[in-house]
């Protein structure tokens, strides 16, 4: 392959291929589908699924299991998204629930889908694209690092150049 | 607490270098010269708690029965710890807790890159989270080395200093012993002393573009593999420990 076929053609990484095809052919849709109203923390508009976060759903036995994959180590943000997770199965009627927390295969940015991108910018948090980082706000590219770690873990601090506001930009790892 | 399995045992000495390298971070919470900085530090102290969580509960199920993550941090003695004595050393000043964030972070990437390809299956998931942080960690370190080596006349002084300080704790982390040749043999380990010269490479090219100077050898202080350390330690598991000493197992 060239690299200009290479980048023509997104490639999804073999991880987040194998994910959607657990969810794809998972015989539990409709758990899945009822975590989707369940979102980051910190950033509202994505569902621990479109983060990457929840990597697997199945039942055992009367419970339900799910697997989760930290975004940082020390991320705290995790222990409110698997009481959030819990309290949503709950409502839907799934009271026993069994969480496994897996840490491999790592999470990455690269798992996050264009359209969560999109809906992160709107939400005025950049993601880190080819061309540079754009400010969500006003979209030049004009713009500058302020710290390398935001508000948190997840996160460095930007100033667009152009018109001047600051930013938080999902870090690239 | 006396640890025999040796696999337990180099787990723990993971974790107990990321404790105390958080702990120490952490201590500039509210303290930094500016929020942003404030931020950036307490994300890294973060991380290094967090990383040190994975190793104690990892020990923890190797260990099984009552010991949790917890037991590891709170509940052993001075001794009982096997970090690097540099991870250990007061805070400083603020050029002081970057130097030794920068020669630890040189070393921490191509360990956790070695750590990757450990046999123990757990040690290479952790290891492959860490790598990513630890890049991030460096790119952070490397540039601030740049600002106050190449910045003011005091900000050069006092990271000069600060790395005349640091030097002779830098040995320690390429030392190997009798738990490491062991777990090294069957693919567990890194080979810490294979990193010096990655180590030497990344940091003789950073003090050189920050106009620093590599301090001249003068030894290297160990010991904090055997537990043996220096008395600064001891105060920070003193505060660290309190809260779970007095009221055994308290929870939020």
């Amino acid at each position: 392959m060239t690299s200009a076929t290479a980048d023509c053609i997104p490639l999804l990484p073999i991880e987040e291929l194998a994910r959607r095809r657990r969810r794809h052919e998972s015989s539990v849709g409709h758990i899945w589908d009822l975590l989707d109203n369940v979102m980051d923390p910190e950033i509202p508009v994505i569902s621990l699924y479109e983060l990457g976060v929840l990597q697997d759903i199945s039942r055992e036995g009367n419970a339900v299991k799910l697997v989760l994959t930290p975004t940082y180590i020390g991320c705290p943000a995790l222990g409110i998204m698997e009481e959030d997770a819990r309290a949503a199965l709950t409502a839907g009627g799934y009271h026993q629930v069994i969480v496994e927390t897996r840490l491999a295969p790592a999470w990455t940015t690269a798992w996050l889908t264009p359209e969560a991108r999109r809906k992160m910018t709107a939400y005025g948090v950049a993601s880190p694209e080819k061309g540079g980082i754009a400010c969500p706000q006003c979209g030049s590219v004009n713009t500058e690092v302020i710290s390398e770690f935001g508000s948190t873990a997840c996160k460095s601090l930007f100033r667009c150049v152009a018109c001047h506001e600051p930013f938080d930009v999902f870090k690239a790892i | 607490m006396k640890l025999h399995d040796p696999l337990t045992r180099y787990v723990v000495r993971l974790g107990d270098d990321a404790l105390i390298m958080g702990h120490r971070l952490s201590e500039w919470m509210s303290r930094a010269p500016f929020l942003e900085e404030d931020i950036a530090l307490s994300n890294v102290a973060l991380d290094f708690v967090g990383r040190a969580r994975l190793f104690y509960q990892y020990a923890a199920d190797l260990m099984g029965g009552e010991v949790t993550e917890n037991t590891f941090a709170y509940q052993r003695d001075v001794r009982d710890f096997t970090n690097l004595l540099l991870c250990e050393l007061p805070r400083g000043d603020f050029a002081f807790t970057l130097c030794r964030q920068f020669l630890y972070d040189a070393y921490s990437l191509p360990f956790t890159q070695a750590l990757c390809k450990s046999a123990d299956s757990q040690l290479a998931a952790i290891a492959a989270k860490a790598e990513k942080e630890s890049r991030y960690h460096l790119r952070r370190s490397r540039d601030w080395m740049l600002r106050l080596g190449d910045g003011t006349a005091e900000s050069h002084e006092r990271c000069q200093n600060a790395l005349d300080q640091l030097w002779i704790y830098t040995d320690e982390m390429f030392e190997c012993d009798a738990l490491l040749d062991g777990l090294i043999a069957t693919g567990v380990a890194v080979n810490t002393a294979s990193l010096r010269s990655e180590w030497l490479a990344t940091v003789t090219e950073t003090l050189h573009a920050a106009t620093l100077v590599i301090p001249e050898a003068q030894g290297g202080v160990t010991g904090g593999r055997e537990g043996i350390h220096t008395d600064d330690l001891g105060f920070l598991l003193a505060e660290m420990q309190f809260m779970q000493r007095a009221y055994p197992g308290l929870q939020w």
